[in-house]
């Protein structure tokens, strides 16, 4: 308890900023829930590869010390773009390979959930046969510095980037739901699939548009990830991919605010858990938060707001 | 036409090619009356009973001890993949965290033996019992959950299961228990004298453990308990309508199947002296619920054969050419694999991925299993399809 009191401000921080990541893997599971009522169980992996895309960016441009002003905002850039690159298109060819073909036969959801565990773990196993199984570290490219003070915690630079970056995407990706032609057509597919055919929306195409923008969040979360943690590793996408999951659970599935809500509340949680009971827990408290939320209310805080509640 | 359309266009004539080699054996095997099969099952448990031969292993193994991959992987993969049948194949649950019964079983023995000096004897029906109950803890709180959330939580379960052992001192942390003590042997039996070199008399143990199973499996599929399973499989609101109290019959699905895995865990621990955390990886559960799913999830010939497949073909090819020749022709694009076995996690997740595109009944089904799709009955479970776009060609 003491402990907790004492760290209340820094877990507050660190929880904010690891919730953020959290939330934008999350719209990933809602967006897809919502459509297709299903797990992409793969889109861990969708982050992970995205993680590793922007590495290799940082690998591509020479970097490999921090840079300040333009020079930084360029390769902060040019790391988002090649994260959101390779996930986006990890993500339409998963959906291609793993799930289309099982949907043209109309094959039940736990199929398509086995079918997505075989593609996480082949993409896991080409990604450790090729650069091995041990962790791969990331260039420092942002010096990392205290900005301000809330109470005992420092706000850093790279922690502010990656919380405001979630909160921004977040309103982004609402405007474009609920604003343009594509997102009415997804809004449509997720309230009732057979009448939005019926009423001439082109499923495939909203299917496809769903993964491609939980693919490019999963790459901005990859992105931020990479500046936070500066590392990566084959398994790196499993436990954020399940935490996420957990989030778009405990925030409603198939809401996107409430992957917002869900990602930060369950940092949050985690990260005073983990000063209580110790961070060799953080785990599970955090699995233990998603078979609570499961038990009593498996609608979420927010319940489903793509489409009709379902539990 | 597109390149992807062409892909297409190929795949959907390779399903239609795809020759129907168990179809007519099947269909003979059905006909037969309990009585002229038998024979049959006579054979199957002599093969069984002279496996371990050394002239097989020159066969089945040729550059590795085949007596201890017959133990381990061949036999514990076979006992656990019975166990997730009940709850997979037969009741439809999808359970991800299934290792963590094996777990429960494993630490069991593991901290009895050694603490307490107890027999493996006692200490079998312990586990056995201690599995079932984390099976019931588990699924009481979460079977009232669909499907693929239940996956989810039995998958957050076995992490759990797995981070409490490395967390706990008593449990021995990350580097687990060791020391534990060998069964003790029975009368002067060769084949029942347990010691540390030999891995043919645990072989036994197992083999006896899943004849056991295996009959046992046979007897609830046909019970009242089985036929509630299957219906519940196919669709729980009717099931429940029917007057089948699905909740109840999940819940024995879930005891039933963690008490196999349980004690596959307390013998598993017997032969193995030493057990860390890293025995019971989320992987293990993936790759017996392969194996469950590659052979015919409800089909007990079926699964015996995917979890021969698996736990076998990787140590087989390792050594093989073949194997060999694979390795050489990935090694621009995947340098770190060193040998075939570290090959087979990627090829058996490929393998889920185009099992369940073009024959999601796996390879040897039940006959029931393979009406139940062809009627459109959907994957697994009592889900149906969700969003379904008509085929462009081949209208079933």
């Amino acid at each position: 308890m003491h402990n907790l009191i004492r760290e209340f401000w820094p877990s507050t921080v660190d929880g904010l900023t690891l919730g953020s990541i959290y939330a934008l893997i999350a719209l990933g599971y809602t967006l897809v829930y919502g459509v297709l009522r299903l797990i992409n169980f793969a889109h861990s992996e969708v982050f992970m590869v995205g993680t590793l895309g922007s590495l290799f960016m940082l690998h591509a441009i020479g970097v490999n010390s921090p840079q300040t002003g333009f020079a930084l905002v360029g390769v902060l850039l040019l790391m988002l773009l090649a994260a959101m690159a390779v996930s986006g298109i990890t993500a339409v060819l998963l959906e291609r390979i793993a799930y289309r073909p099982l949907r043209r036969r109309g094959a039940g959801r736990l199929a398509a959930l086995i079918s997505a565990i075989g593609a996480s773990f082949f993409l896991q196993e080409v990604v450790a046969l090729r650069y091995g199984r041990d962790l791969i570290a990331f260039p420092r490219v942002m010096k990392k510095v205290t900005l301000f003070k809330i109470g005992a915690g420092d706000v850093r630079n790279d922690k502010l980037i990656v919380f405001v970056a979630a909160i921004v995407l977040m309103f982004v990706l609402e405007r474009f739901v609920n604003g343009t032609r594509l997102g009415r057509g997804i809004r449509a597919t997720a309230q009732d699939a057979e009448t939005a055919v019926l009423m001439g929306v082109n499923i495939d195409r909203v299917v496809v548009a769903t993964f491609v923008l939980g693919g490019l969040m999963a790459g901005v979360a990859a992105m931020l990830y990479g500046l936070r943690f500066e590392n990566t590793q084959y398994i790196a996408g499993f436990v954020p991919g399940i935490k996420a999951f957990t989030a778009a659970v405990l925030g409603g599935i198939g809401n996107l605010r409430g992957a917002l809500l869900g990602g930060l509340l369950l940092g949050l949680v985690e990260s005073y858990g983990a000063s209580f009971f110790g961070s060799q827990w953080l785990d599970v408290v955090a699995f233990a938060v998603l078979v609570i939320v499961l038990m009593f209310r498996p609608t979420g805080l927010l319940g489903e707001a793509l489409s009709r509640a379902r539990a | 036409m597109s390149p992807l359309a062409k892909l297409r266009g190929a795949m959907a004539r390779a399903r239609r090619a795809m020759p129907d080699i168990v179809g007519p054996v099947g269909r003979r095997w059905e006909r037969l009356s309990q009585w002229q099969r038998r024979p049959f099952y006579v054979l199957a448990l002599a093969i069984a009973v002279l496996a371990p031969a050394n002239s097989v292993g020159r066969i089945m193994a040729p550059a590795s001890d085949w007596k201890t991959i017959l133990f381990n992987p061949i036999g514990v993969y076979i006992l656990l993949a019975l166990g997730l049948n009940v709850v997979v194949g037969l009741a439809g649950l999808l359970d991800l965290g299934y290792v963590a019964f094996f777990a429960v079983g494993a630490y069991t023995m593991a901290t009895l033996a050694t603490h307490r000096h107890w027999s493996f004897w006692l200490v079998l029906p312990i586990g056995i019992i201690l599995a079932a109950f984390a099976g019931v803890i588990l699924g009481a709180p979460t079977l009232r959950l669909r499907g693929d959330y239940l996956a989810i939580v039995t998958l957050g379960f076995g992490e759990i299961v797995r981070r409490i052992a490395i967390n706990t001192n008593s449990l021995g942390g990350p580097r687990g228990i060791s020391g534990i003590p060998h069964p003790p042997s029975i009368g002067h039996v060769k084949a029942l004298t347990y010691g540390v070199l030999d891995p043919k008399p645990y072989y036994y143990l197992l083999l006896a453990m899943i004849v056991l199973v295996i009959f046992v499996g046979r007897r609830l599929e046909r019970s009242r308990v089985g036929r509630s399973w299957q219906a519940v499989r196919e669709d729980e609101d009717v099931a429940e309508l029917m007057g089948v109290p699905s909740f109840k019959f999940k819940l024995w699905a879930f005891a039933i199947g963690a008490s196999i895995g349980g004690m596959c865990g307390v013998i598993f621990a017997s032969k193995q002296i030493a057990i860390t955390p890293d025995n019971f990886p989320f992987l293990l559960s993936v790759l017996i619920l392969a194996a469950v799913v590659l052979g015919g999830s409800g089909n007990i010939p079926g699964v015996i054969l995917g979890a021969f497949l698996v736990a076998w073909l990787p140590e087989y090819l390792r050594d093989a050419s073949f194997g060999k020749f694979v390795v050489r022709q990935v090694h621009h694009v995947l340098p770190r694999a060193g040998s075939f076995s570290d090959l087979r996690v990627l090829i058996f997740g490929g393998a889920l991925v185009v099992m369940m595109i073009f024959r999601p009944e796996g390879l040897l089904p039940s006959r029931k299993r393979r009406a139940e799709l062809a009627e459109g009955q959907g994957g697994m479970g009592s889900l149906g399809g969700t969003v379904v776009v008509p085929p462009p060609e081949e209208s079933k």
